[in-house]
């Protein structure tokens, strides 16, 4: 018999393995799905015109989730808007300025560690440093800041990539028209990475509105509807917050629920946004 | 005809290795100045010290002097960016922006100070014709460069550099990375740059260098080894090496 047959014990051996991957599969698809399809089906009914326009008022017996759909916006806008200059441009200083590479090795290697330490301990150190030694009380502004420790080195690690990305060659162009540092900076690298500074941003957006851990500690309970400025110096819970409270302390299953289907859609939202402006970029670039 | 730059005395090293020995060099003005020699020989190096683009590389070292119209380009009071503005570069792999082929043109002079659209107009318009591209182009100014062919992407960097109005070109073996059809575009377009401005080219094609260059400079090893007029480089070389280098015995 020739040597190329392939063996009986080495058939059954692959088929084993096939099957137990596509198990693997199987189980994999079902629990997302299951995850899903359970957390829309029960919190889809529950939302109601009046939970999403509406506060929470004891008096009445009513529940709405307003202030908190505002809580996350603030929180949301407030960080992206600190923590996006901050980032890209320590992102743009260390790239393209920091003469020491073995300081820079250092602080990219911080941030690596930084960005995967669990989020309870940013909220435990934004309480002890913003809420108390600075004396923020637990407020919005605080939580916003304790979001922007946490999603600093995400911003700067994107950025950074997308920095490394831009081809000498462009810098060399520039340069060699007698263009300054800053110049070739603004007008030929910045733009050629604006796509990855814009998926640290969607990506830093869907964390924050997942996050709990960090803002339960720093940012409060409250719910009460107020504008953007007065917001930020008072406490008041963000959606995630509030699907704890309503779950954990009122027993109020139902609200909980519509909160958890809100913030996955706003989820996929993020998803989908981050898909497309990734196309959206590549496309530009292909041109 | 007077000298445009002088060289004396140059060395550099990158690190601890030293890519040039002691180079003295003379260049006329308004000429085409080759520089050949085997790959690693230098050539690129001592043409990016002429407009200080080996600034930008960590760990360059270098000693000895270089005089832009009888000034010091290592000297403090020189501002690099001038100095680039007059010593314009063309690099080998054609470089446009990823922009309009009218703001690659006008990135130049926007970068030295002028803003008025009809100024800015005027210059993308001549230095378009300047580099022979200005037929081929003048339809679609305002679509993004990449779209070029490569020829014509050289041919758009060449008019890039000549918009800031320089009064030396630098070209860094512009045209190998380049078809026949187009390669000779770039020669003519050299022969008839060099009656306004001063062109110092590497090239790997010793016939391009016999064709177009008035002098030419055989480096070898960090070194200049040979200098002169290139008809007679080409013909009765001086030097031993130089003969064993153009008549293909090694290289």
């Amino acid at each position: 018999m020739p040597k190329t047959q392939i063996s009986g014990r080495r058939r059954a051996y692959i088929r084993l393995m096939k099957s137990l991957m596509a198990v693997s599969a199987i189980v994999t698809g079902a629990l997302v799905l299951f995850m899903m399809a359970y957390v829309l089906f029960r919190g889809i009914p529950n939302i109601t015109w009046e939970l999403l326009s509406t506060e929470p008022s004891y008096l009445s017996d009513r529940i709405g989730i307003l202030p908190d759909i505002l809580n996350t916006v603030y929180l949301i806008t407030a960080s992206i808007l600190l923590v996006v200059p901050l980032g890209a441009g320590a992102a743009v200083y260390l790239t393209e300025y920091a003469q020491n590479k073995k300081l820079v090795a250092a602080i990219e290697y911080a941030a690596e560690t930084l960005s995967g330490i669990p989020s309870i301990i940013y909220g435990l150190v934004g309480m002890l440093f913003f809420c108390q030694f600075l004396k923020m009380q637990t407020s919005l502004l605080a939580g916003a800041l304790t979001l922007v420790m946490m999603n600093l080195p995400t911003i700067l690690r994107t950025t950074q990539e997308s920095l490394k990305t831009v081809p000498q060659s462009y810098r060399e162009g520039a340069f060699a028209l007698g263009a300054g540092k800053w110049r070739v900076i603004r007008t030929v690298v910045l733009p050629g990475c604006i796509d990855g500074i814009l998926t640290g941003c969607i990506l830093s957006v869907g964390r924050i509105l997942g996050e709990s851990a960090a803002l339960l500690f720093t940012a409060g309970y409250a719910h009460v509807c107020s504008g953007f400025l007065n917001a930020l110096s008072r406490a008041g819970a963000s959606l995630t917050v509030a699907l704890y409270v309503y779950a954990k302390e009122q027993g109020e299953f139902g609200v909980a629920f519509a909160i958890a289907a809100i913030l996955m859609l706003l989820t996929l939202l993020i998803q989908l946004l981050a898909g497309l402006t990734g196309r959206y970029f590549q496309k530009r670039r292909s041109l | 005809m007077s000298d445009i730059i002088t060289v004396k005395d140059l060395c550099l090293w990158y690190g601890s290795a030293q890519a040039l020995h002691n180079i003295c060099m003379d260049i006329p003005d308004r000429s085409i100045t080759a520089l050949i020699g085997p790959s690693g020989c230098g050539k690129s190096t001592f043409l990016k010290t002429l407009n200080r683009m080996n600034d930008l590389i960590p760990g360059v070292k270098i000693k000895g002097q270089v005089c832009y119209q009888g000034q010091d380009i290592f000297a403090p009071s020189v501002d690099v960016n001038l100095l680039r503005k007059d010593v314009g570069m063309v690099f080998q792999k054609p470089n446009p922006f990823p922009m309009s082929i009218y703001d690659n043109i006008a990135y130049g002079p926007r970068t030295h100070g002028i803003t008025s659209r009809i100024q800015l107009d005027e210059i993308v318009e001549s230095s378009l014709r300047d580099a022979a591209i200005w037929d081929e182009v003048k339809d679609r100014l305002k679509k993004n460069a990449l779209g070029l062919s490569g020829g014509q992407q050289q041919r758009l960097c060449i008019a890039r550099a000549l918009a800031v109005k320089p009064k030396v070109l630098l070209m860094d073996e512009p045209t190998s990375a380049l078809d026949p059809i187009s390669t000779s575009k770039i020669e003519e377009l050299a022969s008839a740059l060099k009656e306004n401005y001063t062109i110092i080219m590497v090239t790997h094609n010793m016939q391009q260098a016999v064709r177009i260059s008035d002098q030419t400079a055989f480096f070898l090893l960090g070194e200049l080894v040979e200098y002169g007029n290139s008809e007679q480089l080409f013909s009765q070389p001086k030097n031993q090496r130089t003969e064993d280098y153009i008549t293909g015995r090694f290289g």
